[in-house]
C-alpha cells in the first residue's frame, strides 16, 4: 500500500475518530430555540425536522452542523452572529410539533441559558463608559442592571458594572451579539444550566 | 508609582499594538504620571505619542495615540487630563479606527451633472487644480454679483484656528455675514440666554464642580448617554459624598434617569412653568437669598404672546421683530408674574404630581445645600429654548448657588468646540471673534485694529447675515447660489429635510445651489455637493478644541492625510487667494494682508509646519483677549479717547501663548500671567487665590471683592446680572386627532451625531446597528405595533420609516416617542418640523407632533 493510498484512510479513520468523540461528548454547550428544556429532554424530544428554523422571521435559527455529534440537524443558533430576538408570539415554539420547544406563557419565560460576563475582559469593569450589553438588552434593568461602585484610586469616576439578574435573564444572547470586545474573547457568554436542570 | 508617563506609555506600547488600534485597558493600571513639560513627546524607535483631545462630545476627555510608520496604532486615555483621568466612553475607546474606514475620500471630487444630485453617483475624481479653481471662480462670481446668495455653514466640530481664519476670510475678505455653525442647532439658545442675563457667554462654574455638589438637577439631558464621562464623575460625586442627591427632569425616562433618585416627567414644554413654579415659592415664601439678590441681580421682563417661527416673514411681524426687548421690573413686579405659577397650576399643566414639584422647590430654598443644574439639548432645542435657560438661571440667581465649587446653572455642550471655536472665535452671522458683535461699532472698531484693517472697513458688515435656518430655507427657495459647508452633515441633520432636500416640487434650490462639502467620508451631504474637497480628519492635522468648561486643549498632528486629502485650512487658502486675486486693502493685496502672516507666495503653501501654522495663528486670534499686545485695539478696549463711553474688557476671557496648552494639557480661560505662570481660571467672577482657580485677578481689574459669596459679575451691566421673568408659552404645536404622538429626538451613547464616523468602526456598528423608535407598550398595543414591526412615521412636514421597540432604552410616557438621528437609512429629519425659539433661531428637534402607522 503506497502512501497515497494512506493517506485517505487515515483521514476517515481521523474524522471517525473524532466524530465519535463528538458523539460522546454532552451537547450542552450548543445553543437552542426557546422553550428547550436541558439537552437531554431536548433531544429526546426534537425530530429535526427544522419547522421552528422556518418559523424564526428573523433567520436566526440554523441547523446543528456535524461537528457537533448527535446534535447535527437539530435546531441552534450562534449568538455573536445572530442573537435570539425574543418575539413576542414566539413562532418557533408554536412551530414545534413534538414539544422539544415547550409551550411558554410569555417571552420572559423564555430561558435559554444566562449571560456571564468575564469581568476581566470587560472594558466596563474598568471604568470606561460602554455597558452596551446592559442597553441592548431586551429585559433592560431587569436582566441586565448597572452596579454603580467607585472607581479604585480614582475618586471622580465611577465603576458602571454590568451585572446580570440570572433568575430574569433569558439567554436571549443580544448582550454577547453586541458586545465590543472580541479579543481574545467576547466579554459575555450565554452558559446553558446543566442537564437535568429544567427552565420552567 | 515613580514612572512618567512616557516611560509608561513605551512601556504598554506592545500591549497597546495588539489591541488592534483601540483600547484604553493598558492605560489603567493605577499609576501617577508625572507631568510633561514639553506637549511632543516622542518615543525611542518607530512609536511616536502625541497628546490629543477626543474628538467627539463636550466632554473633552484627554486622550494619547500613538503612531507608526505613519499609522495611528492606538489612541488611549490621557492620565494627565484631569477631567476624564486616562478614562473613555466607549466611543472615545475606539477613536483610533475612525480614522481607517475602507471609504475614506482620497480625491478632490466634481459633479458635472446636477440632476444627479440626492444619489450616489455622478461625482468624479479630479486634481486640486480644477476643484479648487471651479469652486474660487463660482464663489467669485456669486461674491461680485451678489453677497447674498454665498454662504459658508461651519461647525462646532472645526478647530479653532480654522474657525477663525475661516471667519476672517468671511468677514474681512469677502465682508459677508452669512457665516453659522451647526453650533446654532445646539448651543444657540444657550448663548443668547448667556448674553441676555450675564453680557458673557459661557459658564462661570467647571466641570470640578460636580465633585462638590449636594445635588444634581438634569434638565432635559440624558448624560449617562450624551455626556458618558461627565456621568461617571456626577455617579461618583453620588457614591462618595454623603446624601448627595439627583432629580432628572424631562419628557421621556432615560438611562439618566435610571439611577436618579427622583425623576419629574412632565408634558413636552411646560418646564417653563415649573422653573417659575419653583422660583414662585422662593419669593413668596422669602426663602431667597436676599443678600445676594441685593447685590448682584437686576430684575427685567421681556415681550411676550411670541408665537412661532416657521415662515421667514416671523421676523418682520410685530412679536417677531420685537422678541430681543426687555425692560427693568422691580422685584415686587417679577414676584406679581411669578404669583399664578403655583404648584396647583403647574402640576396640573406639566402633569407632575405636586408633592414632586414641592420637594424639589424645598431643595433649592436649603441654603446651605449647593446645587448643580446641568442641561443641553432639551432645553435648548425649544420653541422656547432662551426663555427655559433664563428660568434655570433666575432659581440659582435667586439662591445665590452660582459661581462657586459645587454651585452652579452649568450649561453643558454637545460638540467638542462648539464653545471653542464657533461660541469663541465667534463663528455665527451676527458675531466677531471673542464675544463682539458686528452690530457694535466699537467692536468693528476693535476687531479692525487686531486684523490691521483701515478703520470702518468692517462697517460694511454691520447688519448681521443670515442664521443657519435661513440660509436653507433661502437656498430650498432657489435664492443662494453657493453654499460651503465643513465638519457638518446637513442633509441628515438639518430638520424638515423633506424641504431642504427638494423632495417637494416648490422648494427644489439645492439643485440649483454651487454646493462645496469639505469630508473625509461620502455622506448624504456630499451626495448634494458639486465638488468635494477630501480633508484631513482629527489628528491628521494639528487643531484645537474649547469644551463644555472653558478648557482649551490643541490636538497634536500624530499622522499624515491619506491620499491627496489636505490641511482644511490649505484648502481654505488655497480658494481665498484665488478669490481675493487683484483685490486690495489700503493699497495692499487682500490675500496678503489677510492670511500673508501665515503664508509663502513663491511657495504657494504655508511657511511653516502645522504647529508654527497654528501657533501664528493663536498669537493673532490671542490679541483680542490680550489687547495689550496691540497697541491700536489696547486704546479702542480701554475707550482711551472716549469715542464709545464705554471699555470692552477684552481681558475678561484671556488666552494664554499657544505653547502653555501643550505644557498643561488644556486651559480653562481666563487664563492669568501671574509671577511668570500661566494660570487657569475655573470659577470666573469668584474672588480667591488664582492658583486654586478663583478669579482673583479679573476681579481686581474690574470689579469689587467683598460683595456677596465674594462674587462680583464684572462683564455685567452694573455688575448685576438680569433675571428676566419668562412665561410659560405652549409648543409650537401639539398633539391632536390627526397627528397624536409627540416625536422627540437626539443622541445614543454608542454613535456620534449623524455616525459618519462611528458607524464605520466595526465594534460600534456592532453594538448599536440600526435606530430604533422607542414607545411606549400601551401605545404600541393600542396601535397593534408589535416589538420589532416596521411603522411609518409622519408629520405635517415628512415622513420616514422605522423599527418601533419596546426594550426600554428610553422609556416614553404614552404620547411620546423617541428616535435617535445617528442613521441615514432612518432619516428622521425628514419629519422633524423647522419652528425656532425666536430670539435664538435654534430649532426645537424634540417636539414635532406625528401619526404612527403599522407598515
Amino acid at each position: 500500500m503506497g502512501f497515497a493510498n494512506i493517506v485517505p484512510i487515515v483521514a476517515a479513520g481521523l474524522l471517525g475518530a473524532h466524530t465519535a468523540w463528538q458523539a460522546t461528548r454532552p451537547s450542552n454547550h450548543i445553543l437552542r430555540p426557546p422553550g428547550a428544556y436541558d439537552e437531554k429532554d431536548f433531544l429526546s424530544r426534537c425530530i429535526k425536522c427544522g419547522r421552528c428554523i422556518e418559523a424564526c422571521p428573523y433567520a436566526v435559527l440554523h441547523v446543528a452542523d456535524w461537528t457537533t455529534g448527535l446534535a447535527a440537524g437539530t435546531p441552534t443558533l450562534s449568538a455573536r452572529d445572530h442573537a435570539c430576538r425574543l418575539c413576542e408570539d414566539l413562532p418557533c415554539i408554536a412551530a414545534c410539533p413534538t414539544e422539544a420547544l415547550h409551550p411558554l406563557a410569555s417571552r420572559e419565560d423564555v430561558r435559554m441559558g444566562t449571560a456571564v460576563i468575564d469581568e476581566d475582559l470587560c472594558i466596563a469593569f474598568k471604568g470606561m463608559r460602554c455597558e452596551v450589553c446592559y442597553r441592548s438588552c431586551p429585559l433592560i434593568d431587569r436582566a441586565i442592571s448597572i452596579d454603580y461602585r467607585p472607581l479604585e484610586g480614582d475618586a471622580i469616576h465611577s465603576v458602571f458594572a454590568p451585572t446580570v439578574q440570572e433568575d430574569t435573564c433569558t439567554g436571549c444572547g443580544l448582550c454577547v451579539e453586541r458586545c465590543v470586545v472580541s479579543e481574545p474573547d467576547v466579554a459575555v457568554r450565554i452558559e446553558r444550566k446543566p442537564p437535568g436542570a429544567n427552565s420552567s | 508609582m515613580d514612572i512618567t508617563r512616557r516611560l509608561f506609555v513605551k512601556s504598554t506600547a506592545i500591549a497597546l499594538a495588539t489591541a488592534a488600534a483601540g483600547g484604553s485597558l493598558t492605560m489603567l493600571a493605577g499609576c501617577t504620571a508625572a507631568p510633561e513639560t514639553t506637549g511632543t513627546s516622542e518615543g525611542n524607535g518607530d512609536t511616536q505619542t502625541y497628546s490629543a483631545v477626543c474628538r467627539f462630545c463636550g466632554c473633552g476627555c484627554g486622550v494619547i495615540c500613538e503612531a507608526k510608520d505613519g499609522r495611528l496604532i492606538s489612541v488611549t486615555g490621557d492620565p494627565d487630563n484631569q477631567s476624564s483621568k486616562g478614562l473613555n466612553c466607549v466611543k472615545g475607546y475606539y477613536l483610533a479606527k475612525i480614522l481607517y474606514g475602507e471609504d475614506r475620500l482620497t480625491k478632490p471630487l466634481i459633479r458635472d451633472d446636477a440632476s444627479t444630485k440626492g444619489t450616489p453617483d455622478g461625482l468624479r475624481e479630479a486634481s486640486w487644480e480644477e476643484a479648487l479653481d471651479l469652486v474660487a471662480s463660482k464663489l467669485r462670481e456669486t461674491w461680485k454679483a451678489d453677497k447674498t446668495r454665498l454662504a459658508f455653514w461651519g461647525s462646532g466640530q472645526q478647530p479653532i484656528t480654522e474657525g477663525y481664519l475661516t471667519s476672517k476670510l468671511w468677514k474681512a475678505g469677502l465682508r459677508s455675514n452669512n457665516i453659522d455653525p451647526n453650533a446654532r442647532l445646539c448651543m444657540a439658545s444657550a448663548v443668547v440666554a448667556f448674553m441676555n442675563v450675564f453680557q458673557t457667554d459661557e459658564p462661570a462654574g467647571c466641570y470640578d464642580d460636580i465633585d462638590h455638589a449636594d445635588v444634581f438637577v438634569t434638565w432635559g439631558a440624558n448624560m449617562a448617554e450624551a455626556h458618558p464621562m461627565l456621568y461617571s464623575r456626577l455617579t461618583a460625586r453620588k457614591l462618595n459624598g454623603g446624601n448627595v442627591r439627583h432629580y432628572d427632569l424631562g419628557t421621556i425616562v432615560t438611562r439618566t434617569s435610571a439611577s436618579a433618585d427622583k425623576t419629574l416627567i412632565f408634558r413636552p414644554g411646560t418646564d417653563l412653568a415649573i422653573a417659575n413654579c419653583i422660583a414662585n415659592y422662593l419669593v413668596s415664601h422669602n426663602l431667597y437669598d436676599a443678600s445676594f439678590v441685593a447685590d448682584h441681580c437686576q430684575f427685567k421682563a421681556g415681550t411676550e404672546n411670541i408665537g412661532n417661527a416657521y415662515e421667514d416673514d416671523y421676523d418682520a411681524t410685530e412679536p417677531g421683530s420685537t422678541v430681543d426687548n426687555v425692560h427693568g421690573i422691580t422685584f415686587e413686579e417679577y414676584a406679581e408674574r411669578l404669583a399664578p405659577y403655583t404648584f396647583e397650576y403647574t402640576s396640573e399643566l406639566s402633569g407632575v404630581p405636586v408633592e414632586d414639584l414641592q420637594e424639589l422647590a424645598a431643595v433649592f430654598a436649603e441654603p446651605d445645600t449647593k446645587i448643580m443644574s446641568l442641561w443641553t439639548m432639551g432645553v435648548n432645542q425649544h420653541n422656547r429654548g432662551t426663555w427655559m435657560n433664563h428660568n434655570i438661571y433666575n432659581l440659582h440667581l435667586l439662591t445665590g448657588k452660582i459661581a462657586q465649587p459645587g454651585n452652579g446653572p452649568f450649561s453643558l455642550t454637545g460638540q467638542p468646540t462648539a464653545c471653542g471655536t464657533a461660541r469663541e472665535v465667534g463663528t455665527f452671522c451676527h458675531r466677531l471673534p471673542a464675544d463682539l458683535l458686528v452690530a457694535n461699532a466699537q467692536h468693528r472698531r476693535f476687531t479692525e485694529a487686531v486684523w490691521n484693517l483701515p478703520e470702518g472697513y468692517l462697517d460694511e458688515i454691520q447688519k448681521p447675515g443670515f442664521h443657519t435656518v435661513k440660509i436653507f430655507r433661502e437656498m430650498s427657495k432657489g435664492n443662494m447660489d453657493f453654499i460651503w459647508s465643513a465638519h457638518n452633515n446637513w442633509a441628515q441633520s438639518m430638520p424638515n429635510l423633506t424641504r431642504f432636500l427638494g423632495y417637494k416640487n416648490e422648494f427644489r434650490g439645492i439643485y440649483d445651489c454651487f454646493i462645496v462639502v469639505n469630508e473625509v467620508y461620502p455622506t448624504l451631504t456630499t451626495e448634494y455637493a458639486d465638488v468635494v474637497f477630501p480633508v484631513a480628519m482629527w489628528v491628521e492635522r494639528e487643531g484645537q478644541f474649547g469644551n463644555g468648561e472653558r478648557r482649551s486643549a490643541v490636538f497634536e498632528k500624530a499622522v499624515d492625510p491619506p491620499g491627496e486629502a489636505r490641511w482644511d485650512l490649505w484648502v481654505l487658502m488655497q480658494v481665498a487667494r484665488r478669490v481675493l486675486e487683484g483685490e486690495t486693502i489700503d493699497g495692499e493685496d487682500a490675500f496678503d494682508r489677510l492670511f500673508g502672516f501665515i503664508w509663502d507666495r513663491e511657495a504657494d503653501n504655508f511657511n511653516g509646519n502645522d504647529r508654527e501654522v497654528n501657533r501664528a495663528i493663536w498669537e493673532e486670534y490671542r490679541t483680542f483677549s490680550n489687547p495689550s499686545l496691540n497697541e491700536r485695539a489696547a486704546a479702542i478696549n480701554s475707550d482711551a479717547d472716549g469715542t464709545f463711553s464705554a471699555t470692552l474688557k477684552m481681558e475678561a476671557k484671556q488666552l494664554a501663548p499657544y505653547d502653555e496648552y501643550l505644557t498643561h494639557h488644556g486651559m480653562t480661560w481666563p487664563v492669568r500671567e501671574k509671577d511668570g505662570q500661566w494660570l487657569s481660571t475655573r470659577w470666573r467672577f469668584a474672588n480667591g487665590p488664582q492658583e486654586e482657580g478663583f478669579d482673583e485677578i479679573g476681579v481686581a481689574q474690574y470689579g469689587t471683592p467683598g460683595k456677596a459669596n465674594d462674587l462680583d459679575f464684572y462683564k455685567s451691566g452694573d455688575h448685576k446680572p438680569s433675571v428676566v421673568f419668562r412665561p410659560y408659552e405652549p409648543p409650537a404645536e401639539e398633539p391632536d386627532e390627526e397627528y397624536p404622538f409627540w416625536f422627540c429626538t437626539g443622541r445614543l451613547l454608542e454613535h456620534w451625531h449623524t455616525g459618519t464616523m462611528t458607524r464605520r468602526v466595526p465594534e460600534l456598528d456592532r453594538a448599536l446597528p440600526e435606530a430604533l423608535l422607542d414607545m411606549n407598550p400601551d401605545d404600541c398595543a393600542q396601535l397593534g405595533i408589535a416589538d420589532g414591526d416596521m411603522v411609518r412615521v409622519t408629520s405635517r412636514y415628512g415622513s420616514f420609516e422605522i423599527k418601533a421597540s419596546i426594550a426600554g432604552r428610553t422609556q416614553p410616557p404614552s404620547g411620546v416617542t423617541f428616535a435617535p438621528f445617528f442613521a441615514e437609512e432612518t432619516l428622521v429629519n425628514l419629519a422633524v418640523h423647522e419652528f425656532y425659539c425666536p430670539l435664538s433661531k435654534e430649532p426645537d428637534y424634540k417636539k414635532t407632533c406625528v401619526k404612527i402607522e403599522k407598515v
